[in-house]
């Protein structure tokens, strides 16, 4: 084979690093989405359009004078209320329901987004500059930026983060045991309408920070919203809900998977080769679990 | 029974004279006319697959798509080096005569009717195995592949799209156009709502319904579910690629991921308009996608540039409070006009135990 990636073996360091960093960033956002799917049992179609939104906000930062980088504070902030606002809007109405119609309700929701955030913010491709510089390996053969170092180092941060709080907390507690038996825990006085707000804020505030790191690390458009939405699926189904090592492997995988694509493939056919995967993916499972439904022959 | 035949048949005849008659009456909306007439087949083809069979498709894109592509590929491809046409300015060079036209047109729509067809049989075995969302979220996956992938294709035009042949010019007649694609659509309806009355009135509905209710159990029941499934979803993509082929000579210019699979649009309407409609019920779709197409094109223009603002609140409304629709919603209203039973104290015990 005569692929560019297959004759220089520095092109493939670089595609390794480049994508195990990516992937990193991807496991927070899936992370968000398993958290939610296993807590209240919805798939939220939404969840890359609201790591766009907080990109956004980092960029927003940038536009005023402020470092982006500081939006990895700011954004979740903010994202969480939106998120809560979000469930008390539209979501709180689709928890019990089929899964159909939340992914419908949420896919309305994601084009609301869209188009709101095409009015504000407009349809030109941004990228807020970190001015971080680039660190060089390898006899600068191999450029890493900074800012994908500081982006995966940031989501390894919260991430631990938040399992230490969703072991330690009285709300951690209460989600926990909502997604284990959301009645029992209303039974037992757990406030189970609270407990998916708060779920619901704190998937927004993850992806809040995803967004903040992409706007430093990738670039940002009003419409690439969906491609983190089926990345962060595609993770949690690979991973399961709620194991957060296994998160964090396969969106590795993710990134490299991506990475190499695009070299081999061609940058045209990157986003399609996401899509592809997922095809792959889910077909793959079904013939697996279909192997076990003996009685189906 | 005779004299609800007798009032079927009036209502038929009385909306068929009124199809064949609308583009004379409302000449300067032949256009919109042709869309809603698509716009009603793909409603109903999708209800064939959401709404009876259970099996939620974000995926009936695909087909319309592939139907598009491949009747204005077939249609240049016949007569004239496809990789030429569609380089920059390609179309000016070739000019289609008239017989030409119709010719491509004719085969393209054959082979775009049964591609597609073909193509759902094949992978229908593979994904047709997913349940619930998965399928769901797998076939919006598909789509969404099918027009990045299609945008990366260079002899079909890759991202700089695929100008279909235009009208012939030896045709004087200005209105000639307007009214082919129209009767075209209109053609291609009645035989879509014949095909599906068809299939309302036989066995193979049951199964599907009972696919819809309880798969395991259709299939305990000795009912081979994935034949069904399958033959449903060929059902579906055989009406999609020709609704698609019909468009793609109406718009006259295919982008991969604005018209052809265009998931964001086309691929959202169709789902919306069968649930606006009342999922599982015949004339549900096209109600919904007429009532659809009233809304979208009166509201539009005036809400520009908010429009699909609109149309996302409008989803998140309609799938939030209407799941059933407004023919779901008419039947738990005057049950007995669907000819319902109801067992008054069944219900009143119902309401108790709620």
């Amino acid at each position: 084979m005569d692929f560019l990636i297959f004759k220089a073996p520095m092109l493939m360091v670089q595609a390794s690093l480049d994508g195990i960093l990516l992937g990193i960033l991807f496991a927070l956002i899936a992370y968000g989405m398993a958290l939610q799917w296993g807590v209240m049992n919805i798939i939220n179609i939404a969840q890359g359009d609201l790591v766009i939104l907080g990109g956004y906000i980092a960029y927003t930062m940038y536009l005023v004078g402020i470092h982006p980088a500081w939006g990895v504070i700011v954004s979740p902030i903010i994202m969480y209320f939106v998120g809560v606002l979000l469930y008390k809007l539209v979501i709180n109405k689709v928890v019990d329901r089929d899964l159909f119609i939340s992914i419908l309700a949420t896919f309305g929701i994601a084009i609301v987004f869209q188009q709101l955030m095409n009015f504000i913010f407009g349809a030109d491709v941004v990228v807020a500059q970190s001015e971080y510089g680039t660190t060089m390996l390898f006899d600068n053969s191999v450029t890493l930026p900074n800012s994908k170092i500081f982006s995966a180092c940031i989501s390894v941060l919260y991430a631990v983060a938040l399992v230490i709080y969703m072991k330690k907390s009285r709300l951690g507690r209460a989600i926990r045991a909502t997604a284990q038996n959301a009645r029992a825990a209303k039974i037992l006085g757990v406030d189970t309408e609270k407990v998916y707000a708060a779920t619901f804020g704190i998937n927004a505030a993850l992806c809040g920070i995803a967004g903040a790191l992409i706007s430093i690390t990738l670039t940002l458009h009003p419409y690439v919203g969906l491609p983190y939405t089926v990345r962060s699926f595609m993770i949690v189904i690979v991973a399961g809900l709620g194991n957060l090592p296994a998160v964090a492997l396969s969106g590795m995988g993710l990134g490299l998977f991506e990475e190499f694509a695009d070299y081999i493939l061609g940058t045209e056919f990157r986003i399609g080769a996401v899509f592809m995967l997922l095809v792959f993916i889910l077909v793959y499972r079904r013939f697996k679990l279909s192997k076990k439904r003996e009685y189906l022959k | 029974m005779s004299k609800i035949k007798q009032k079927d048949l009036i209502l038929y005849s009385g909306l068929i004279i009124f199809g064949l008659a609308a583009p004379y009456l409302f000449s300067a909306f032949k256009v919109q006319l042709t869309y809603l007439c698509v716009l009603i087949v793909l409603a109903m083809t999708w209800n064939l697959q959401g709404g009876e069979m259970g099996y939620n498709t974000f995926g009936n894109i695909l087909f319309y798509g592939l139907g598009m592509y491949l009747t204005a590929s077939v249609q240049v491809g016949m007569f004239f080096p496809l990789a030429e046409w569609t380089e920059s300015g390609g179309e000016k060079t070739f000019v289609h005569t008239t017989a030409q036209y119709f010719q491509g047109i004719g085969v393209g729509l054959l082979v775009s009717a049964i591609v597609p067809a073909v193509v759902a049989g094949a992978i229908g075995y593979a994904i047709l195995g997913l349940r619930g969302h998965y399928f769901a979220i797998c076939t919006l996956g598909l789509g969404i592949a099918a027009g990045e992938i299609a945008g990366g294709i260079e002899i079909i035009g890759a991202g700089q799209g695929f100008t279909t042949p235009p009208f012939p010019a030896e045709i004087v007649d200005t209105e000639a156009r307007g009214k082919f694609f129209y009767f075209l659509s209109f053609a291609l309806l009645i035989s879509t709502f014949v095909f599906v009355k068809y299939i309302y009135g036989s066995r193979f509905k049951l199964i599907l319904n009972a696919i819809r209710d309880n798969e395991d159990k259709a299939e305990a029941m000795g009912i081979q579910t994935m034949k069904y499934k399958i033959t449903g979803w060929m059902c579906s993509a055989f009406f999609c690629g020709l609704a698609g082929g019909i468009m793609g000579g109406l718009i006259g210019y295919i982008d991969s991921t604005d018209v052809a699979f265009d998931g964001r649009e086309m691929g959202v309407f169709m789902v919306l308009m069968a649930i606006l409609g009342g999922k599982g019920t015949l004339w549900g779709p096209v109600i919904g996608a007429t009532l659809f197409h009233l809304f979208k094109e009166g509201l539009w223009t005036l809400i520009l540039g908010w429009q699909y603002v609109a149309l996302g609140v409008l989803i998140v409304v309609i799938v939030i409070y209407f799941p059933e629709g407004l023919m779901g919603w008419l039947r738990e209203k005057y049950p007995e006009r669907f000819g319902e039973v109801i067992d008054e104290k069944d219900r009143k015990a119902q309401v108790e135990l709620k």
